[in-house]
């Protein structure tokens, strides 16, 4: 038990983004909100950010930008990882927008954010 | 709107009464105008349906979310338990790819940041598809949002009721310029320390969003319509294609390409990173702005 | 070197031009635009084809100017560029063939977008299916989501919006899964690209090291990509996703995205998994239960279904199912049959929903029983119908017979497996047949001469007529000259 503690602490990051992964993907998954599934949606990405960024760190070492001409590659941490969260995080920017939009047209057409009423509103609508 | 004061609103809230619909009666007493193809579908608003169904699944979902997130968060720990510890050296992620990243980067891309080296020159076919991601995006909100009623000039109430907080203008007065030109600095710095076409595109961006709110959006409407944006992003976007292309085909082919490394650490150097740099950094600034003010007033 | 290898960068970098290009142009050049893009890149992937062939070999196309591991690549063979040119005539010819309901769905000044959607839908097609960069294939997935959604959403009623968010949801879903998965890989191999990733995983494997997180990895790419093309579990957004857009891209969507999304995860399958790991891992065995329920229960909903759109989507669901279930059977014979079945549902699927859309003008409706005799007003829409519904069936002559017995084929392969994929082959053939030959049998129905009623001539239908009559003949041609067909994508598979 002692170890296996010891263990999770030794990778704690990758412990809490997991544990923030499941928390937003439940919540997109399951929760009726729209805009509580649209924040579990952020809280998912970033989860995975998170996880990504914590592969990279090296302790000790200086962040990937030449100083003073040392390229000595043991002195800097990995500089992958940042780059890849980067694109991430700009793609997570952008399904939100669509995602906040599509909500947006919902609200205005059914006035809920609720999805099980705006489904309700809709069946009773079209009678489908 | 109805005028009632704060603690009204408040209380309001606080006890569960808040109506969200009232925010935007504004809105109702114009609405969207009806798409011609919502041709089988009345527009009037829908009552508030209370399905007994609806009900019984309400109270299942809280339980089904705990099991789910119970099971998926076990499944993730135990793959957690095997990953490699976390800041510890000879990681399998490090491995000889960052290591010629790091110890090569500056020779042969020019960029002494050698993540802008990484993202810009190594493995620029990833950013070229993730500035594409931005103004696909942009589209998808344009389709969603923009109202295509001709623009009529009307004062947004809202604007005007901005426009008049002194702290708010002043502020903004002093901020904007501030935040605009550290925005530049950050996008022209790109490679030669932290920053980059992204993170300076969204301080320009937060900088035009900042100017919008507290002067509204008639002033910057002369120079930053829908048709400015449009060629904006085409510019930028074809320069970012073509150039890539470029120089992806001599790198394939074999070719020497025109562009050097130069000296690093000079302003103008890197080749073709800083180039790149200004274009996604236009790209992004425009999206961040549009994308407000596409949400704000259904047009940019 | 010879130039065609160049194609698929052209391509890509094309289609991104043409798709932001199209944002200044009006509706009508965007179009053109587009059909034009959707021809070069067919007559581009055509001659990559006619190279791979001649030289039988793989090639691998720097990105810039460094090798893997650091540098993005793209890797072709005989199958990428096949598939792609199949892709992007279907594309041509759903835009052809949905015009009119293109003109009649969209607002006015919004015409431009759907093409500018259309041409980004294509270029992450080609993306995906020719990186050689596993996360480069998470960039492009996530163009695909957002300009597929476009394409969805484009028709504003509220049904599309609604169901517009589903697709959304659960395609996010599919890709953070993935995403995951990819990180994990990353952590354990430090690789992102292909080839190095398959021989990274070929070590652990064997070693034994890190075993808990390669499958998790396994699994959780797998379960990602699987949801965003909607296998069994998760088809719930189909019916409304492909029932409720407008015709083309309810075409674009079934045929051509949820395929495009299938062939990535048959690459990384292939590509970076290995199929020895991929097959052990017991992940494979999961595709197939779970494809094999599809077909019977996409079936039975199409059974159920009155709305003649939702229906054809419910179809699409079962046919999803038949491509996890080929592709769980085995390495070999059960991918080719799952090959053969993208193809065929690509090139089958479109031209339903196009003439669907074409009959419920004449019908009145969507819903089954309003087509009593709607055959009689419009002949060549219903025969296209027919056609693509007996293909759908697996009646010879037809694409979709080929596959059918490809699959029965396949499960020959594992002597297991041989009466449960029999099973629900029989099975899902009767329940095809009955849904369909219902909605045949509706349309050809006798009605009254004078019951007021026009009858749409076929000249007067122009572009569908084309579209509907090129797709027949494709499937036509392939289900009766398959063989060279095969041997094509068997060779394509050697190379994958």
């Amino acid at each position: 038990m002692r170890e296996l503690l010891l263990r999770l602490w030794d990778s704690r990051i990758a412990v809490a983004a997991v544990i923030l992964f499941a928390v937003g993907f439940v919540t997109l998954l399951l929760h009726r909100n729209l805009l509580k599934k649209i924040i579990g949606l952020n809280i998912m990405d970033t989860a995975a950010y998170l996880l990504l960024t914590s592969l990279g760190y090296i302790e000790n070492r200086l962040s990937p930008i030449i100083q003073n001409g040392d390229t000595d590659p043991t002195r800097y941490v990995n500089p992958l990882p940042a780059g890849l969260v980067l694109t991430g995080i700009v793609v997570s920017v952008s399904v939100t927008a669509v995602m906040l939009a599509l909500t947006v047209r919902l609200y205005q057409r059914y006035h809920s954010l609720n999805l099980d009423e705006i489904y309700a509103s809709a069946q009773k609508e079209h009678g489908v | 709107m109805k005028k009632t004061s704060f603690r009204e609103r408040f209380r309001a809230w606080d006890e569960d009464r808040f109506d969200l619909t009232e925010r935007t009666t504004g809105d109702l007493n114009r609405p969207m105008r009806p798409a011609p193809t919502d041709r089988t579908v009345s527009d009037e608003p829908v009552q508030r349906l209370a399905v007994g169904e609806m009900r019984a699944f309400s109270r299942i979902y809280p339980i089904l979310a705990a099991i789910l997130g119970v099971v998926l968060i076990a499944f993730l720990l135990m793959t957690v338990y095997d990953l490699p510890p976390f800041g510890a050296a000879n990681v399998p992620a490090d491995n000889e790819v960052p290591a010629r990243y790091v110890r090569d980067g500056m020779a042969e891309t020019g960029a002494v940041n050698v993540v802008a080296g990484v993202i810009l020159d190594y493995r620029a076919f990833d950013t070229l598809g993730e500035s594409h991601v931005l103004y696909t995006a942009l589209t998808a909100v344009l389709i969603l949002l923009l109202s295509l009623r001709d623009a009529e000039p009307e004062p947004d109430p809202e604007d005007v009721l901005m426009r008049r907080d002194g702290i708010l203008t002043t502020t903004a007065a002093l901020l904007v310029p501030i935040i605009v030109l550290f925005g530049i600095y950050v996008l022209l710095n790109g490679h030669l320390g932290p920053g980059g076409g992204f993170s300076g595109g969204a301080i320009i961006g937060a900088g035009l969003i900042l100017y919008a709110i507290a002067f509204g959006f008639t002033r910057l409407e002369r120079m930053l319509n829908l048709k400015s944006f449009r060629i904006i992003c085409l510019v930028a976007l074809c320069f970012y294609s073509a150039s890539k292309c470029y120089s992806f085909f001599c790198g394939a082919n074999g070719l020497h390409t025109i562009f050097s490394p130069g000296t690093p650490g000079r302003i103008l150097s890197a080749g073709l990173i800083l180039p790149l740099n200004i274009a996604v950094g236009v790209v992004v600034a425009c999206t961040m702005y549009g994308l407000y003010s596409i949400f704000q007033r259904g047009r940019i | 070197m010879a130039f065609s290898v160049n194609v698929p960068l052209f391509a890509i970098v094309l289609c991104l031009v043409c798709s932001v290009v199209s944002s200044v142009l009006s509706g009508r050049a965007a179009r053109r635009l587009s059909l034009a893009l959707c021809a070069v890149v067919a007559v581009g992937m055509g001659m990559l084809l006619a190279y791979g062939m001649r030289t039988g070999v793989g090639t691998t196309y720097l990105m810039g100017h460094y090798p893997h591991p650091w540098g993005n690549e793209l890797y072709f063979g005989v199958l990428e560029p096949l598939l792609l040119c199949a892709f992007s005539v279907v594309m041509g010819l759903c835009l052809l063939g949905g015009r009119k309901h293109l003109i009649e769905d969209l607002e006015d000044g919004k015409h431009r977008m759907y093409y500018v959607m259309s041409d980004l839908v294509l270029s992450a097609l080609i993306a995906l299916a020719t990186t050689n960069d596993i996360f480069t294939g998470y960039v492009f997935i996530e163009i695909c989501t957002i300009s597929s959604c476009g394409l969805l959403m484009i028709r504003q009623i509220g049904r599309t919006t609604l169901a517009s968010i589903r697709y959304m949801i659960f395609s996010l879903i599919g890709s953070g899964l993935f995403l995951l998965g990819v990180i994990l890989l990353y952590a354990i191999t430090g690789h992102l690209l292909m080839p190095n990733l398959k021989e990274a995983i070929g070590k652990l494997y064997a070693s034994g090291q890190y075993r808990i997180v390669l499958l998790s990895a396994i699994s959780l790419i797998t379960v990602g990509l699987a949801i965003k093309s909607g296998l069994f579990p998760f088809h719930f957004w189909m019916p409304d996703t492909y029932g409720y857009a407008t015709p083309a891209s309810g075409g674009i969507l079934s045929g051509l995205v949820s395929k495009g999304y299938i062939f990535f995860l048959l690459r990384v399958i292939f590509r970076v998994f290995g199929t020895d790991v991929f097959y052990r891992s017991g992940v494979s065995n999961i595709l197939y239960v779970f494809g094999a329920i599809g077909i019977v229960v996409g079936s039975i909903s199409a059974l159920r279904e009155k709305d003649v759109f939702r229906m054809i989507a419910y179809s699409s669901a079962a046919q999803i199912g038949y491509v996890y279930m080929g592709i769980g059977i085995s390495p070999r014979l059960g991918v080719l049959a799952a090959l053969f079945h993208i193809l065929t549902h690509a090139i089958t699927k479109p031209p339903l929903f196009l003439s669907a859309a074409q009959l419920s003008d004449t019908a009145n409706g969507r819903l089954r029983a309003n087509w009593r005799g709607a055959g009689h007003r419009n002949r060549i829409a219903a025969l296209t119908f027919s056609i693509c519904a007996f293909s759908m069936i697996g009646i010879p002559l037809t694409m979709g017979f080929v596959s059918k017995y490809r699959f029965a084929a396949a499960a020959f392969e594992r002597t297991a497996l041989i009466v449960p994929t029999l099973i629900v082959l029989a099975l899902s053939t009767i329940l095809n047949g009955w849904y369909f030959m219902r909605v045949i049998i509706a349309l050809y129905l006798p009605v009254n001469r004078d019951d007021g009623a026009q009858r749409s001539a076929l000249r007067k239908q122009g572009v569908y007529a084309i579209s509907a009559i090129v797709f027949v003949l494709m499937n036509i041609v392939c289900g009766v000259a398959a063989e060279p067909l095969v041997l094509l994508l068997e060779r394509g598979l050697g190379l994958l």
